[in-house]
């Protein structure tokens, strides 16, 4: 079947990396293609939010900045619940290219497991609403 | 990877493909644990179609069986492997090539659509 944790993909764009930098690393940039408000603390383990109109909102967490050729973040796994803690990791490579700039954005992470989730996902008969609602009625029978 | 995150996803999917399997478990996500019984009297499947669906669905860590009243056994979605199957759907869904778009479009000064 093939479980896909990497997603690649290359463009080709007229700018120099310098400019194209900007448009991946300022509140300014990012909202004006990829989100349509921004916010970035552009320093390794700063945040940076994304917001459409639609409501949903992106967090991430800056994880490599190399000014002009690298730019790496984390964010939630897009399409899972909410509190679920795994992430992919996003990042941006822009290497010259004639005048303008080769960019290419890897995400991996899709098939990561982590220690609490592998224990969650294997033996967590107990786990979930069901007892939680075990632990509202003992709240409750305490009260 | 540990090597059962395909089998496991495999299952989910195998199980979904067919159209009793994806009621009763949709079932059991609606209305939590329910005994083969309890689906018959709200679905329009034999009993006996039922209890053959949810013990394969047992065998493939789906649900879990545990016992109930009157000693039948209650059936439990478990949401462990559906999890690893939505993991699976996000690396499917993810659309680069639009922001990327955006991103060129924004670059050589067009305006780009919300």
């Amino acid at each position: 079947m093939g479980f896909p944790d990497r997603i690649e993909r290359t463009v080709q764009v007229a700018q120099p990396p310098v400019v194209v930098w900007a448009a991946l690393t300022t509140a300014e940039g990012l909202s004006a293609w990829f989100g349509n408000t921004a916010t970035i603390d552009l320093r390794p383990g700063g945040s940076a939010r994304m917001t459409w109109t639609g409501g949903e909102t992106a967090d991430m967490r800056v994880e490599r900045v190399e000014e002009p050729a690298v730019f790496g973040f984390t964010w939630h796994i897009y399409g899972l619940p909410e509190d679920d803690p795994r992430r992919t990791y996003v990042e941006f490579t822009l290497e010259p290219a004639g005048t303008g700039t080769r960019l290419t954005v890897v995400e991996t992470g899709f098939a990561q497991l982590p220690d609490d989730v592998y224990r969650k996902a294997f033996d967590g008969n107990t786990e979930g609403w069901a007892s939680e609602l075990g632990e509202l009625v003992a709240y409750l029978d305490a009260a | 990877m540990p090597p059962d995150v395909e089998a496991v996803a495999e299952q989910v999917f195998a199980a979904l493909a067919d159209p009793t399997r994806r009621t009763i478990l949709a079932a059991l996500a609606s209305g939590g644990p329910a005994t083969a019984t309890d689906l018959a009297g709200r679905l329009p499947i034999t009993r006996q179609a039922i209890a053959k669906h949810l013990a394969l669905l047992a065998e493939a860590g789906l649900v879990t069986a545990e016992p109930g009243e009157r000693r039948r056994i209650r059936y439990r979605l478990r949401s462990a492997p559906m999890q690893l199957a939505q993991q699976f759907l996000a690396a499917l869904a993810r659309d680069w090539e639009s922001p990327l778009d955006a991103l060129k479009d924004h670059l050589d000064g067009r305006k780009t659509p919300p």
